[in-house]
């Protein structure tokens, strides 16, 4: 049956593969243009040598953060999520063709952004903050990008419409459930992107009008800014509870309470934007309170999340002989580069989601706003439990795409260690250095302001860094040789695993979406409403816009 | 593990509640000790004209003023890629409340020794107050991006000795 419906999605997999390809070239990039900078910190400067390519350190570090969590994280999760959810459905996407015209739209946005941004024309960072101009085109080729996620929502609730006629009174599969959640969330979200782009930067980047109003483009930009994160997530979390429990040997703990966290998700993942701006002026505190609030609510299905997972990893350990209290630990099948992977993925996010807290603490951000401390944090969370846990979901996946098996299991395994080791390193590096006053997004080896007490911390991040590119290196020559030189017969993809407490044990209420979108939208309202009026009301579009590169 | 419903009920139960249960204790706490300790974040901001920043008091002189016994004022106008003024001088024990803003881009103040870490955005007014217990240099630089020689832009606040 399952054999039979995989030659079924063949169409499918071809588009999931276009879609790899342009986010491992987008990671590729990224990685390249991160090992500058670690090793720039460490006091090895290869921008001198690099002045045809990348312009200035800051030309490498738009390119590194675009290409990584934009460009890498949603071409990513556009091939991997309606993947997932055809096969749950066991039916084909609703359109192929609009999946392919999807595919087509953001490769465009993406050349017609990335053209500006590989020319040093558009040398912003990922977060664009204006009155800083970059050329239109960069505006404009997001946007696109944006728009093509949108199309996966709309392929995705066709589908979903398709299977429910033939399927009446039947419970949603549940990576389905979750696949649908994670985009209907995220175009939600990315309404404050979109606006952002179209009714702001747009129309400024192209001299249609004069000036830009630098606080309301920072509070859309945060509206998408950090549930952006949650549309990352939540696909990680798709393999954790539905493929790593069977690849752990196991069963789902408790379908109803997966469920139950991923439309938490759906609640809580928008109304806290606030939380990376604590320190902007023209917000009131209260306000800041309120995200602070809902920030930390989304740590309830956070943990929810966590036990499940884990519980559910425990149940395969012990099926394979794992005892003890924490023991059991070392019983999961580590020889598994694909779990392994994953399961490093999130021990290094333990770290991660912890980290977070502080840095929504609306008191203790003021200590770590800014400085490497975040950027220590989000290398743990977008950077390791998403990357990694992606590179452990292609260990499978890749092998099932191109039709012939991983061409070496322990290479993959070294790389997925490797990385483990060289993210420790690094980001314990950073969190240190931001605590000790080290500021973000800054060529440190050419501050007037360095403290000497820096100095052997900087070289761990050069280290960290170099460990993490070797790794990737490792990753992408596996995965070439896995497509082009591979003897290994092709693997059958991961199955979904069973559950302990499944679906039948979940109220009806958790698969109808419409209730709680209206209660997503009413806590985005109280949220977001009396501060974006107060905006509009009292502050003006008067910031003329500059080139700074 | 047990696999029965009620068990199973019982496990997810015990992991529910402690899930709530953290998470309100920790905003508890974040809220006990921000209030108790006087910890304020930037508010609601007066707004002004980036244009017309150079005659638009109180940036029209930047620098420090005293504005009460041991209490001074220091207004700051971050721009690519310098403060004005780079440096200033209080004395040892001040309460200090930075007015700043921006002529160009977004900058950022950000004086990790004194926990000032505050944002400065063209067309709005940035307050923060911190005290300075201890005579010493204490530098201030730009922690936001904000162009190519973005890792120059900082300052000092010197805290004088009394006599």
């Amino acid at each position: 049956m399952a054999s039979a419906m995989d030659t079924d999605l063949r169409p499918e997999r071809r588009l999931t593969g276009a879609f790899f390809l342009v986010a491992f070239v987008a990671l590729f990039v990224g990685v390249v243009t991160g090992l500058f900078q670690g090793l720039s910190h460490a006091g090895v400067d290869l921008y001198s040598w690099l002045t045809p390519l990348v312009k200035s350190y800051y030309h490498g570090l738009s390119l590194h953060g675009v290409m990584n969590v934009l460009v890498w994280t949603t071409f990513f999760i556009c091939g991997f999520v309606p993947f997932m959810a055809a096969r749950a459905y066991r039916r084909p996407l609703a359109s192929r063709p609009l999946g392919w015209a999807t595919f087509a739209l953001m490769v465009a946005g993406l050349l017609i952004a990335g053209v500006p941004l590989l020319q040093n024309n558009a040398t912003v960072m990922f977060t664009f903050y204006p009155p800083m101009k970059a050329h239109w085109a960069f505006y404009v080729g997001l946007t696109v990008v944006v728009a093509g996620t949108w199309l996966v929502t709309l392929n995705l609730a066709l589908t979903h419409r398709a299977w429910r006629r033939r399927n009446p009174g039947t419970r949603t599969p549940l990576a389905a459930l979750m696949a649908l959640v994670t985009f209907v969330m995220w175009t939600i979200a990315s309404i404050g992107l979109a606006a952002e782009t179209l009714l702001l930067l747009i129309p400024w980047s192209l001299g249609w009008v004069q000036g830009i109003n630098p606080l309301l483009a920072r509070t859309l930009f945060w509206f998408t800014g950090h549930p952006i994160v949650y549309f990352w997530l939540l696909p990680v979390y798709l393999s954790w509870y539905t493929l790593v429990p069977r690849q752990a040997g196991g069963r789902l703990f408790s379908d109803p309470m997966a469920r139950a966290s991923f439309l938490l998700f759906l609640l809580l993942s928008t109304p806290v934007g606030f939380h990376h701006q604590y320190t902007d002026p023209g917000i009131e505190q209260g306000w800041k309170l309120v995200h602070t609030f809902f920030t930390f609510a989304v740590f309830f299905p956070s943990l929810l999340t966590f036990f499940n997972v884990v519980a559910s990893l425990e149940s395969g350990a012990r099926a394979r002989g794992g005892k003890g209290l924490i023991a059991w630990f070392g019983k999961l099948p580590w020889g598994d580069p694909s779990l392994a992977a994953q399961v490093l993925a999130m021990l290094t996010f333990a770290f991660g989601g912890i980290g977070g807290l502080i840095n929504a603490s609306h008191s203790m951000n003021l200590l770590v706003h800014n400085s490497m401390y975040i950027v220590g944090h989000f290398h743990l969370t977008v950077g390791t439990a998403v990357t990694l846990s992606f590179m452990g979901i292609t260990y499978w996946l890749v092998p099932v795409l191109v039709g012939r098996g991983l061409w070496s299991r322990r290479l993959a395994l070294v790389q997925a260690w490797l990385w483990t080791i060289g993210m420790a390193l690094f980001s314990y590096a950073l969190h240190s250095l931001g605590l000790q006053g080290m500021p973000r997004r800054t060529w440190l080896a050419m501050a007037t302001y360095s403290r000497p007490e820096w100095g052997d911390l900087t070289l761990l991040i050069g280290i960290g860094g170099a460990i993490m590119f070797v790794s990737a290196m490792l990753y992408f020559f596996n995965l070439l040789l896995t497509w082009v030189a591979s003897r290994e017969p092709a693997p059958a993809p991961v199955e979904f695993a069973e559950a302990f407490s499944g679906p039948e044990a979940a109220p009806q209420f958790l698969d109808r979406l419409r209730p709680w979108l209206i209660v997503s939208v009413v806590l985005i309202l109280i949220a977001y409403a009396p501060t974006l009026i107060h905006m509009l009301q009292e502050t003006s579009a008067n910031a003329p816009g500059f080139r700074v590169w | 593990m047990a696999h029965n419903d009620t068990t199973h009920y019982l496990y997810e139960l015990a992991w529910i509640l402690p899930s709530v249960a953290l998470p309100v204790g920790m905003l508890a706490a974040l809220l006990v000790t921000a209030f108790g300790a006087h910890i304020h974040l930037p508010g609601q901001a007066a707004t002004l004209d980036p244009a017309r920043i150079d005659s638009t008091p109180p940036f029209d002189q930047p620098g420090v003023v005293e504005v009460g016994p041991g209490r001074y004022e220091a207004r700051i106008i971050g721009g690519i890629w310098f403060f004005n003024p780079p440096e200033i001088r209080v004395p040892e024990g001040s309460e200090v409340t930075f007015v700043a803003t921006s002529r160009d881009v977004v900058h950022g103040l950000f004086l990790p020794d004194a926990d000032v870490n505050v944002m400065l955005i063209p067309g709005h007014i940035t307050r923060i107050t911190t005290r300075f217990p201890k005579a010493g240099e204490y530098t201030f630089v730009c922690h936001e991006y904000c162009g190519l020689a973005h890792h120059t832009m900082a300052g000092k606040v010197i805290v004088e000795p009394l006599k």
